[in-house]
């Protein structure tokens, strides 16, 4: 589907306009509403006290953190399970019981053994990035060309070298593509845990702003959530394009 | 083959059973204090005891009301919407870049503006939930509906359809499997959800009960509950298999 930028911007920007006019025709008084100018002029404000750039590298600090231990943990378990069939078929039960918990549900099992901070919100991180990373991983490694793991055998490559030197990149645009909806999963979770209990970065922020009746602030953080997001999306999406181009498109599920 | 499906099968059991029992002995032992880890033999009391004393399952019933009805205001209004923007061109060019656009947002972010708005309340919950549960379910209608294919809508042209019968008849079954993957995506989706409404706003449900426990360091009742919620992950997602395999069976007997 082609799009049409200047077309797709209409529906957005006219909204905002009439929102905008809507908003200063009544005089708005509200506490769950502001005018686009308003959250303009808040965004600024906590660009220029640097608040929100502080709760922005607490979170992304966390979400990242989460994501490299979960990539880790996923990638290393779906690689075994996808070499060896006898230890996935083993495991099945295993994974299948574990996997269905909602992440959220293990925020109070952190909060009472880890308490507040950093490093609970990184376990809840880590605990959601394993499984797509986990069954994606797997799923690549299955599909591998047959014959490169029959020349690892007839080059009698020790194990960890077959893993290092066929397997990994041999898999790799399709583990690309199941760090990139990982990294996804991370941000959400990572702002989703602020928002319920942690009292750290964009989340809490945009708590504190509604606690503190400022929807202004509040709005402006909805925004800037949304921005980096999006950002995060698109800059994962070129960097698979870049590095991986045509390759990756085969394991993508759209 | 069936044979050793099954062998495979009771072996997967065994392991995980071994996995308990691996559970119980760092329980049994004390390697980590029983303060956050209580054992398999506690937990399955704590479930016991909450099911025999019903105050589990009307915290069960809680979370599967709200995950419920926002789900399924989320599945309708989504296939509404969806329709509507999927099956005319100008609205896709106009509307859909705005939609994408918003995808990536995490939609626990519109939490705050929701209790704003509504309060610390049931409706705010549902509102959430509903809000979190449509975008998969919406992206996929519309994306099931661009991708059906064009010389079926030629021939509902030649047909002279009306825009309705070609929704109903032409573009909802061909759209069905990307219509019920988002349905399942959605499904998550409002579990986790429920999850969060019920923690901040003290709504009735599992996850109010598991962050009572949490507070109180009953860690027994607190696993209980997970247990429960990994449970009601499991239970709907194979139901929703189920539903899919049930409707989706015509198309799989056409190819």
């Amino acid at each position: 589907m082609t799009t049409n930028p200047a077309k797709a911007l209409i529906l957005p920007l006219s909204l905002l306009a009439a929102f905008e006019i809507w908003a200063r025709a009544t005089h708005l008084q509200s506490d769950s509403l502001a005018s686009p100018s308003e959250i303009v002029m808040a965004l600024a404000g906590a660009f220029a006290d640097l608040s929100i750039l502080a709760a922005t590298r607490d979170t992304l600090f966390s979400a990242f953190a989460g994501l490299a231990i979960g990539t880790v943990i996923g990638l290393a378990l779906g690689i075994a399970f996808g070499i060896s069939t006898t230890l996935d078929r083993l495991m099945e039960v295993t994974v299948e019981a574990i996997r269905p918990i909602p992440s959220i549900a293990l925020l109070p099992i952190a909060l009472i053994a880890l308490g507040f901070g950093y490093r609970m919100e990184i376990v809840i991180v880590a605990f959601a990035c394993i499984w797509p990373v986990l069954i994606l991983s797997r799923a690549a490694v299955r599909s591998i060309e047959p014959r490169l793991m029959e020349v690892a055998r007839a080059l009698r490559l020790p194990p960890a070298q077959r893993v290092w030197k066929i397997v990994i990149p041999a898999a790799l645009p399709r583990i690309f593509v199941a760090f990139r909806l990982s990294a996804g999963i991370a941000l959400i979770v990572a702002v989703t845990v602020e928002i319920a209990i942690n009292p750290l970065g964009l989340g809490a922020g945009i708590m504190l702003a509604q606690q503190a009746l400022r929807p202004d602030l509040m709005l402006a953080y909805l925004v800037w959530i949304g921005v980096i997001g999006y950002a995060l999306n698109v800059l994962l999406i070129v960097a698979q394009n870049r590095l991986f181009g045509r390759a990756a498109l085969s394991g993508d599920g759209q | 083959m069936n044979r050793a499906v099954i062998i495979w099968r009771v072996a997967s059991f065994l392991v995980a059973a071994g996995f308990i029992a691996l559970w119980q002995l760092i329980a049994n032992l004390k390697l980590v204090s029983p303060v956050f880890l209580p054992g398999p033999d506690r937990a399955w009391g704590a479930l016991v005891r909450g099911f025999s004393s019903g105050d589990l399952w009307s915290k069960l019933a809680g979370t599967l009301e709200h995950m419920a009805y926002g789900w399924l205001a989320a599945s309708i209004a989504g296939i509404a919407i969806g329709a509507i923007i999927g099956s005319s061109r100008t609205m896709r060019t106009y509307v859909a870049p705005s939609l994408e656009f918003l995808r990536p947002l995490p939609v626990s972010a519109i939490i705050p503006v929701a209790i704003a708005m509504l309060g610390l309340t049931q409706a705010m919950a549902l509102f959430v939930i509903a809000f979190g549960a449509i975008w998969p379910i919406m992206l996929a209608t519309i994306h099931g509906f661009a991708a059906v294919e064009p010389r079926l809508y030629e021939v509902a042209r030649s047909l002279q359809m009306s825009r309705l019968a070609v929704i109903f008849k032409i573009a909802l079954p061909s759209a069905s499997p990307d219509i019920l993957a988002g349905m399942r995506l959605s499904l998550t989706v409002a579990l986790i959800l429920s999850v969060v409404c019920e923690i901040l706003a003290g709504l009735d449900g599992l996850g109010h009960w598991v962050l009572l426990s949490a507070r109180a360091f009953r860690s027994a009742d607190l696993f209980a509950g997970v247990i429960l919620l990994g449970l009601t992950g499991y239970v709907t997602s194979v139901a929703m298999s189920l539903a899919e395999h049930r409707l989706l069976a015509w198309q799989a007997a056409q190819r």
